[in-house]
């Protein structure tokens, strides 16, 4: 098996999500027109929410593999697992910054207890704990075996966190809830915003497959060498 | 002695056949053995009494340190005390799961639970029933000690069900992550830092429901957040029947 060059499949897939990012940079800052109220800063939002959709995905992914993991005991989905962590965790970061950002000119304030940002960052709070905890398991069988469980049951607890935060904050208004462009259903995009912005969303979940799949063919690699190590001492 | 052991050993792999075909006649086999596992660790701690004391120390150490943290005068102390209550409660908790896997495995008997020819989530469920009785010790003896230094009426019939609500999510989860973070290398460490984040909807809504009852709000702006409990412990604990299996596989 050839397994020292890059797959044919790949190279193309990588130099497609080189083309699609820098069309999307194209479209944010030329295509997309001005927003009125909150000028330039706006386009944040294209990057934005794909950040927080790849977040998402990532994790659910996670989840999805785990449960593949314990069904089958193969290790690709291992490997998938937590590659998919290390993708989820990188974006939420930039999404969490990338809100920062956004919300100081907007909002007048860098954070706010508001439950989508709360339930993001105990959602990367979570994923530290997951890598945290496959770092403490030397048996590779055990740490997959934990992973995977840790996993599912972060993803599910997701869901109830964000509804649990939610409900205790609507006691007190929620100021900026309404400010909110990305709440699901505003009409006040134009087309051309909102081309942009699932042109966004595309190219983020191209990105994410793409560097998934580099990630995985890395995790591969360090079990090999981890491998062909036990062999040599053994030897 | 080895015939004995032979035969049980058959035994029980014929018991393990069995129960794939006639489940309900194994129901209350599958009950006496989580009942063994309550008895044994409950008279385990009534001979060393070294957790319920650690815990119970600790709880009322963490409600005397609220006491000069937050300087409760009157007012405050009515708006805060649920979420002292359950703060203490929580790290309390933490402290006794630490130890229902990690007093095992360092006596090595954790192995000899696993050797037994009984369902393996029957260690789950006896593991996390000790822990709830250990809790609920621990906090049938501070909630009167609180209601007395915060001047409070916390003996209440509704407070019951929340602690009891809210304890059994905790310690279902706790129960769960513990028998994890006890195999890795910085056990003791850990196990906060896997279960605070999972746990953060009971114990909103057990500070919410609680912070309720206190003020003496109606029924139903109560109702919701008792539903969300029980929610979630009925996933949490689904879910924790469904993996505990691969968590004590070798």
């Amino acid at each position: 098996m050839n397994t020292a060059t890059t797959p044919r499949a790949l190279q193309i897939l990588t130099v497609i999500t080189i083309i699609l990012f820098v069309i999307a940079l194209g479209l944010v800052f030329f295509y997309a027109p001005r927003e009125a109220t909150m000028g330039e800063v706006q386009r944040i939002f294209y990057f934005h929410v794909p950040s927080a959709w790849v977040g998402g995905l990532a994790f659910l992914v996670t989840l999805v593999a785990g449960v593949g993991f314990l069904r089958t005991g193969d290790y690709k989905w291992d490997r998938v697992g937590l590659s998919s962590v290390e993708i989820g965790i990188t974006f939420s970061i930039m999404t969490l910054f990338s809100g920062m950002l956004w919300a100081r000119p907007s909002w007048n304030t860098w954070w706010t207890w508001d439950p989508r940002l709360t339930t993001f960052t105990i959602v990367l709070l979570l994923y530290f704990a997951y890598l945290m905890l496959r770092q403490g398991i030397e048996d590779p069988g055990r740490r997959a075996r934990f992973a995977s469980v840790y996993g599912i049951v972060a993803f599910i607890s997701v869901p109830i966190t964000y509804f649990a935060i939610q409900l205790a904050r609507s006691i007190h208004p929620v100021i900026f809830g309404s400010a909110n462009p990305n709440a699901e259903g505003d009409s006040s995009l134009t087309p051309e915003m909102l081309h942009t912005f699932f042109f966004c969303l595309f190219t983020f979940t191209v990105l994410y497959v793409t560097l998934l799949w580099h990630r995985v063919r890395l995790a591969s690699y360090a079990e090999r060498v981890e491998q062909l190590k036990a062999k040599a001492l053994a030897a | 002695m080895a015939e004995g052991i032979h035969r049980e050993g058959a035994k029980s792999a014929k018991a393990i056949n069995d129960s794939a075909t006639v489940a309900p006649l194994r129901f209350t086999q599958y009950l006496r053995a989580v009942a063994a596992i309550v008895r044994k660790d409950v008279a385990a701690e009534i001979r060393s009494r070294e957790l319920i004391s650690a815990m119970l120390v600790f709880s009322l150490l963490v409600v005397l340190i609220f006491n000069f943290a937050l300087e409760l005068d009157r007012f405050a102390r009515e708006n805060v005390a649920a979420g002292v209550l359950w703060v203490t409660f929580i790290f309390a908790g933490t402290l006794g799961l630490n130890r229902t896997f990690a007093a095992e495995k360092d006596r090595g008997s954790f192995d000899g639970l696993l050797l037994a020819p009984v369902d393996r989530t029957t260690i789950y469920f006896g593991k996390l029933l000790a822990t709830m009785i250990f809790m609920l010790i621990v906090e049938a003896i501070v909630i009167p000690v609180f209601s007395v230094l915060y001047g409070l009426s916390l003996i209440q019939p509704l407070l019951f069900a929340v602690v009891l609500l809210g304890t059994l999510g905790y310690a279902g989860v706790g129960t769960l992550l513990a028998c994890m973070a006890v195999h890795t290398r910085t056990r003791d460490v850990l196990l906060p830092i896997l279960l605070f984040p999972v746990t953060i909807p009971v114990v909103i809504a057990a500070v919410k429901s609680s912070a309720g009852i206190l003020l003496a709000s109606q029924w139903s702006d109560i109702a919701i957040w008792f539903n969300l409990l029980i929610v979630y412990d009925t996933i949490f604990i689904a879910i924790a029947f469904m993996v505990f299996d691969y968590l004590v596989e070798e």
